[in-house]
C-alpha cells in the first residue's frame, strides 16, 4: 500500500497566527469598550476607519505585491494594526487623519518592508508618530473625559471639520491629563495643586486610570492565553515606575508619583499590545527585558522633558532600533556550551 | 517546564553525582504531549511471526554498512551471520529464520529519502531451523574484551533509535562515573520500551548487570518516567529479586524530550554533556533499556540480534499493540500481524509523530532501528497548513530543550549562511521537534535544520574531495616535471659523450684523455726509428732516395708557401 | 578663517599618521589572494574555464584577466563564494565555457581498451591505473569527471557515468519545496 509523505513534526498544531490575532483583539474590548464610553463616538469612527483602511490598504499592496491575498488577510495582522493606531488617536480628530495613519503604517511601514515578520518598526506607531509630527493641531482634539459630543455632532465633527452650529472647537475639547500636566509644570506650578484639580483621578488622569486598567485586565488575559510573553510588559512597566520613583523620591512637586504614569496615557495599552508586538521586538529572553525597560524610561524621558505628552510611541520606535543590537549582545548559551 | 514533584536542583557543569538521584533537575523548554500509549499496552507482547520473505540492509546502523558472505541460492539458518563488519564503526547482520538467500540487491529500504539500498533477501521456509548459537558465557568471569566482542559479533547496535554499535560506545569504559540505562520513553505513541520493561524486566536488569561488569562504573541508574505505573512495578520486583545490584531506580518527569541522552543527562546529573562531545567526555555511558535485554540474550544464552519490539499503533490498524518482528520483516506483514488496515488509515510513519517520517510504501522493512510504526488517519494527524512568514514571536526559543535561537537558525539556514548557522549552534540540534510543534506560522524549522546540516557535510566533503584533487594534480605536474628534468639531463649527458667536449666532471673521459695524452707525449718524446730499413735491395734503396728527394723538395715548396 | 583652516589641515595629518601607522602595526596576515581563490575552485582541472587547469584560472583571476563566472563544475556556489572574497558582485555563469551539470565519474569499458595509455597522459590527477599493453581503470574516487580522458581515447571506449544519489549521500531537500509558502520571498 502506498501512503503520502510530508516532513516531521506530524502532529497536528493548534495554533496559528491568526489565532494569535483574534486573541489580541478579544484582549482589547475591554479597554475598547471603557475608552468609549468617557470619549464617545469618535472612538468608533476612528475604529472603523482604521480598519477598514488597514485591510484595503493591505488587500491592494498584496495585489500588486503578487501574494496569496486571502490567506494573509485571514491572519488579522492588518487589522489589529488599524485598531491599534485608532486606540491612539483623539476620538475628535477628522477622518482622513486615521486615514493617512492606517495607510502609511500599512503601506510603508509593514509591506514595503516585505509584509509581516519583516518590518522592523511597530507599524501601528510609525502611522501615529507620523501624524503626530505632520499634524499637530489635530492630534490634540481629545473631548473631556465622560463628557463628550453626541453621535450627530461627532459624526458632524469628524466628517466635515466643523462643529454643528459653528461652535468653536474649544467648546468640546479639552486638554488630557498628560497634556495638563506638562502646561501647568512649565508654567511654574506644583503638582500637589494640580492633583486636587478636576483632571486628576484616583491615580492618574481623570477617566484614563479606567483605561489604563481595563488594558492591564485584557493584558493580563493574553499573559495567562499565552499569546504574549510577561518579560516585555513587565520590563517596560518596571522601567517606567522605576525611573518615576527615583525623581518623585527627589522632588515630589516636580515630578509625577509612579503610579500616576502607570496609569496614565497609553503606558498599559502600550505595555501589553504595543511593545509586544513581536515582529519589531527583540527576540531573545534577556534581549526583551532590556527592550522593554528600555521602552519604559524613554517613555517617562520623553513625558518629563520631552516635547510631547506622551512617550510611548517615540519610545518603541528607538528600541526598534535597538532590537537588533540587543538581540546580538544578548545571545543564549547553548546547552553543552561553556559561557556564550 | 516545572517539574512539582521533585525539588529542583541548580545545573553546573561539572556538579558531583548525587547520591541516591532524589533531586532532579531540569532543561529549559521542552512540551507536555498527550502520550497515546494506553491503546498499545493493552494486550501483552505478542510475536508477530515469520513473514514469507525477509528483506535485510546491509546498513541498520550508523557506520560502514556490512560486508555480504552468503551468495544468492545459499541455505541459511536462523542466527547464521549473512554480513561481517567493515572497519571499526560498524555491526554485522544475521539471518533472523532459516530459508534460502534469493536476492542480494537494491530494495527499498526505511529511510527518509525513500531510496533504495543493498538488501540481502531471504525466502523463509517456515521450519525455522537454527543454526549453532554461540556459546553463552558466564559474564561474571569473562573479561570485559571479551564480552565486548560477543557484543559486536551479536550485531548489537542502539535499539533506542539512533543505532550506533554498541562495541564502539563501550569502546570508552574507563573511568566511567555513571551508567544511565534509558527507559524514559517520551514521545507520544511509543510503548516498545515500557512493554518490554513491564513483561521482560528481568532481561532488563540481567543486561544492566552484564554492563556493570564492562563499565565497572561508580553508579548505575535506570531512568524511566514518572507516567509508567506497570513497568516501574515490574523493574521493582526484579530489581528486588536481583539482589543488591546497586541500580537505582529513577523516576523522571514526562516532559518530552527528556528522553534524549543528552537532556536525561542534564536531569538526572546537572551535568550537560559538551557540544559536539559525547556523554563518555563527562564519565557517563547511556543505554537503552532494548539494548541491554539484547546484550543479555547475546552473552547469556548467545543468540544474536534477530528480533525486536516494535509498537504498531494509530488509528490506521485494528488491533494496536507491542509485536515481537523478526528484523527484516516488511511493514505490510507486521500491520496484518496487528490487525491490518482500518478503512480510514492514510498515513504511515516509521518512529513517532516528533521525530520519525513518513514512508512512501509499506514493502519497507523492520530493521534493528525501528521503534514504532504508525498507521494513523487523516483526522488524527492532518497534512500541515501552508508555512507563513516567520512573526518572530519567540515560542520556538521557549521551547528548544537545547537552549537554541531556533529564529536566528531558520533565517541563516533559509539564506544559506551556512556559517553563522554553524555558529548558533546548529550541529547542537537534537531535531526533536518542539520548536516546529509550537511554531504558530507552522514553519517546518525542522526540515530547515536538517537540509542546512546535511547541505554543510555535503560542502565539507566536496571540499575534502577537492583538496585531495589539488593534491594529487599538483603531484602529477612535479612527477612530469621530473621526469622531463631527467630527460633532459641523460640527453645532454649523451651528447657530451658522444661531442667529446672537454668536461672535467666525467672519471671516466678523464682516463680516455689520459690514455690519449700519454700515447701522444710518448710518440713525441720516443725516436721513432722505422723497423724495415736493413737489408734492402738496390732497387729499393734508389726507391727510397727518390721518395726523400721528393718530400724535402715538397717541404721546401711549402715553407715557402706558407 | 586661517586659523580654522590650519587646525583642520593640522588635525588631518594627525589623523592621517594615526591611521597610516595603525595600517601598518595592526596589520592581519593573511594567505596571497592566489591561494583563497584556489581554496575555493571545485580542482576538476578540467580546462572549461579556457585555463590548464584550476591553479592557473585562480592566478588569472587575481591578475584581473579573467571573470570570476568561468568554471561550469563550481557553478553557482562557486561564483557566489568568489565574488564574497573578492567583493564583487556575484553574476551568473557565462554559458561560453559551459554548463553546470550533476557530478559525473568515468568508466572504461574492459571489452574496448587497447591499453594505449593516452587517456592516463591525458588525466590531471593520475585517476587512470594502467601501463603500455595493460588494462586501463578508472580509480572512481579520484575521478573529478573532467572529462578530458575520453577525447584522446581512439576507440572512444570510456563512458561517462552520473553519480546519482544513495542513501549515503543523499540529503535533505530545501523544505520550500514541500510546503508551498505564502510568501515567495527567498
Amino acid at each position: 500500500m502506498e501512503f503520502r509523505t510530508w516532513s516531521s513534526p506530524h502532529l497536528p498544531v493548534n495554533d496559528s497566527v491568526a489565532a494569535m490575532m483574534r486573541l489580541v483583539l478579544l484582549a482589547l474590548l475591554p479597554g475598547t469598550a471603557c475608552f468609549f464610553w468617557l470619549f464617545g463616538w469618535g472612538v468608533l469612527f476612528n475604529l472603523l476607519i482604521a480598519g477598514v483602511t488597514a485591510v484595503v490598504a493591505e488587500a491592494i499592496m498584496l495585489m500588486l505585491r503578487k501574494r496569496a491575498v486571502t490567506t494573509t488577510l485571514l491572519d488579522g495582522s492588518a487589522l489589529l494594526a488599524g485598531c491599534l493606531l485608532a486606540l491612539a488617536l483623539p476620538p475628535l480628530a477628522p477622518w482622513w487623519i486615521p486615514v493617512i495613519g492606517s495607510l502609511f503604517a500599512i503601506v510603508i511601514a509593514k509591506q514595503l518592508y516585505g509584509g509581516l515578520g519583516y518590518n522592523p518598526f511597530n507599524p501601528a506607531m510609525a502611522g501615529y508618530v507620523v501624524l503626530l509630527i505632520s499634524f499637530p493641531l489635530e492630534m490634540t482634539l481629545w473631548p473631556a473625559a465622560g463628557n463628550h459630543p453626541d453621535l450627530a455632532a461627532t459624526f458632524t465633527l469628524v466628517f466635515s471639520g466643523s462643529l454643528q452650529n459653528d461652535l468653536p472647537l474649544d467648546a468640546v475639547t479639552m486638554a488630557t491629563p498628560m497634556d495638563a500636566v506638562r502646561m501647568q509644570l512649565g508654567l511654574g506650578e506644583l503638582l500637589t495643586g494640580l492633583k486636587e484639580g478636576p483632571l486628576f483621578g484616583l491615580v492618574g488622569g481623570a477617566g484614563w486610570e479606567w483605561v489604563n486598567l481595563w488594558f492591564l485586565a485584557g493584558g493580563l488575559w493574553m499573559l495567562k492565553m499565552r499569546v504574549i510573553q510577561w518579560r516585555i510588559p513587565v520590563s517596560m512597566l518596571a522601567g517606567l515606575a522605576l525611573v518615576a520613583l527615583v525623581f518623585h523620591l527627589y522632588d515630589p512637586d516636580t515630578y509625577a508619583s509612579p503610579q500616576f504614569h502607570l496609569f496614565s496615557g497609553a503606558a498599559m495599552l502600550g505595555a501589553f499590545f504595543i511593545a509586544t508586538d513581536p515582529v519589531s521586538a527583540s527576540t531573545t529572553p534577556v534581549g526583551r527585558l532590556w527592550y522593554g525597560f528600555g521602552i519604559g524610561v524613554l517613555t517617562w524621558v520623553i513625558r518629563t522633558w520631552g516635547g510631547y505628552p506622551d512617550g510611548v510611541a517615540f519610545a518603541v520606535l528607538l528600541m526598534n532600533l535597538a532590537a537588533p543590537t540587543l538581540d546580538f549582545y544578548t545571545r543564549t548559551r547553548v546547552f553543552g556550551q561553556q559561557d556564550r | 517546564m516545572r517539574s512539582s514533584k521533585v525539588p529542583e536542583g541548580k545545573p553546573s557543569q561539572a556538579a558531583p553525582l548525587p547520591g541516591d538521584f532524589t533531586r532532579l533537575y531540569r532543561f529549559n523548554g521542552g512540551l507536555r504531549l498527550a502520550e497515546h500509549r494506553a491503546v498499545s499496552l493493552e494486550h501483552p507482547i505478542r510475536f508477530a511471526g515469520v513473514p514469507k520473505q525477509l528483506v535485510l540492509p546491509l546498513q541498520q546502523h550508523i557506520g560502514a554498512p556490512a560486508e555480504c558472505l552468503v551468495r544468492s541460492g545459499e541455505h541459511v539458518l536462523a542466527g547464521d551471520l549473512l554480513a561481517d563488519p567493515v572497519g571499526r564503526v560498524s555491526a554485522p547482520v544475521h539471518a533472523p529464520a532459516s530459508g534460502t538467500v534469493v536476492a542480494i540487491e537494491a530494495r527499498p529500504v526505511p529511510h527518509p529519502s525513500g531510496l533504495p539500498a543493498t538488501c540481502i533477501v531471504i525466502d523463509t521456509d517456515g521450519e525455522n531451523a537454527t543454526g549453532p548459537a554461540l556459546a553463552p558465557v558466564d559474564y561474571r568471569n569473562t573479561d570485559p574484551v571479551e564480552l565486548c566482542e560477543r557484543i559486536r559479533q551479536a550485531g548489537i547496535v542502539g535499539l533506542g533509535g539512533a543505532g550506533f554499535p554498541t562495541r564502539v560506545k563501550l569502546n570508552r569504559r574507563h573511568d566511567i562515573e555513571l551508567l544511565v540505562i534509558n527507559g524514559a520513553e517520551c514521545e507520544p505513541w511509543i510503548s516498545c520500551d515500557q512493554g518490554l520493561m513491564t513483561e521482560r524486566a528481568a532481561d532488563v536488569i540481567a543486561g544492566i548487570r552484564i554492563l556493570q561488569h564492562i563499565l565497572q562504573p561508580q553508579q548505575c541508574v535506570l531512568a524511566i518516567e514518572d507516567n509508567m505505573p506497570s513497568a516501574g512495578h515490574a523493574l521493582r520486583t526484579a530489581l528486588a529479586d536481583a539482589g543488591d545490584a546497586g541500580i537505582t531506580l529513577v523516576e523522571v518527569p514526562a516532559v518530552y524530550p527528556t528522553g534524549g541522552e543528552r537532556q536525561l543527562i542534564r536531569v538526572l546529573t546537572g551535568r550537560e554533556v559538551p557540544s559536539q562531545g559525547l556523554p563518555a567526555d563527562i564519565g557517563i555511558i547511556c543505554q537503552n533499556v532494548g539494548t541491554a535485554a539484547a546484550i543479555h540474550h547475546a552473552v547469556n544464552t548467545g543468540q544474536p540480534l534477530l528480533s525486536r519490539i516494535v509498537t504498531v499503533t494509530g488509528d490506521g490498524v485494528h488491533s494496536p499493540g507491542n509485536l515481537e518482528v523478526l528484523i527484516g520483516t516488511p511493514i505490510s506483514d507486521v500491520v496484518a500481524a496487528a490487525g491490518g488496515y482500518t478503512d480510514n488509515v492514510e498515513r504511515l510513519l516509521i518512529g513517532g509523530p516528533m521525530m520519525g517520517y513518513a514512508v512512501h510504501s509499506d514493502a519497507v522493512p523492520v530493521i534493528k532501528t525501528t521503534n514504532c510504526i504508525l498507521a494513523v488517519s487523516a483526522q488524527t494527524m492532518p497534512l500541515p497548513p501552508p508555512a507563513q512568514p516567520c512573526i518572530r514571536c519567540g515560542k520556538c526559543t521557549e521551547a528548544c530543550p537545547a537552549d537554541l535561537l531556533p529564529q536566528q537558525l531558520y533565517w541563516y539556514a533559509r539564506s544559506g549562511n551556512y556559517d553563522a548557522a554553524q555558529d548558533f549552534g546548529l550541529f547542537d540540534c537534537i531535531e526533536c521537534g518542539c520548536c516546529a510543534y509550537v511554531c504558530p506560522s507552522h514553519i517546518p524549522l525542522v526540515q530547515y535544520y536538517r537540509h542546512a546540516k546535511t547541505a554543510i557535510w555535503t560542502q565539507e566533503k566536496q571540499k575534502q574531495a577537492a583538496d585531495i584533487a589539488r593534491g594529487r594534480h599538483e603531484a602529477r605536474l612535479e612527477r612530469l616535471a621530473r621526469i622531463k628534468q631527467e630527460r633532459q639531463a641523460r640527453l645532454a649527458k649523451r651528447k657530451r659523450a658522444v661531442t667529446g667536449e672537454g668536461d672535467g666532471d666525467d672519471p671516466r673521459k678523464a682516463a680516455i684523455q689520459a690514455a690519449l695524452e700519454r700515447v701522444r707525449q710518448k710518440k713525441a718524446q720516443a725516436e721513432y726509428t722505422p723497423a724495415n730499413i736493413d737489408n734492402l735491395t738496390d732497387e729499393q734503396r734508389r726507391k727510397i732516395e727518390a721518395v726523400d728527394r721528393r718530400r724535402d723538395a715538397d717541404n721546401g715548396r711549402k715553407a715557402g708557401e706558407d | 578663517m586661517l586659523i580654522a583652516l590650519i587646525a583642520l589641515g593640522v588635525l588631518a595629518v594627525i589623523i592621517g599618521l594615526v591611521l597610516g601607522y595603525a595600517a601598518i602595526r595592526f596589520r592581519v596576515e593573511s594567505d596571497p589572494v592566489v591561494e583563497r581563490i584556489d581554496a575555493l575552485l571545485p580542482q576538476t582541472q578540467c580546462g572549461q574555464c579556457t585555463y590548464a587547469g584550476c591553479r592557473p584560472y585562480a592566478e588569472a583571476i587575481a591578475a584581473g584577466e579573467a571573470d570570476i563566472n568561468q568554471c561550469p563544475p563550481g557553478g553557482e556556489v562557486t561564483i557566489h563564494a568568489l565574488a564574497d572574497l573578492l567583493g564583487v558582485d556575484p553574476r551568473p555563469l557565462n554559458p561560453e565555457h559551459g554548463e553546470h551539470s550533476e557530478k559525473t565519474v568515468v568508466l572504461i569499458d574492459e571489452q574496448v581498451c587497447i591499453g594505449c595509455t593516452l587517456c592516463i597522459q591525458a588525466c590531471p590527477v593520475d585517476a587512470i591505473l594502467g601501463a603500455a599493453k595493460q588494462m586501463h581503470t578508472v580509480i572512481a574516487n579520484e575521478c573529478t569527471g573532467c572529462d578530458l580522458c575520453i577525447p584522446p581515447c581512439p576507440v572512444e571506449c570510456i563512458h561517462v557515468v552520473p553519480l546519482g544519489t544513495t542513501t549515503g549521500n543523499w540529503s535533505w531537500p530545501m523544505p520550500d519545496k514541500e510546503r508551498s509558502e505564502v510568501q515567495q520571498s527567498a
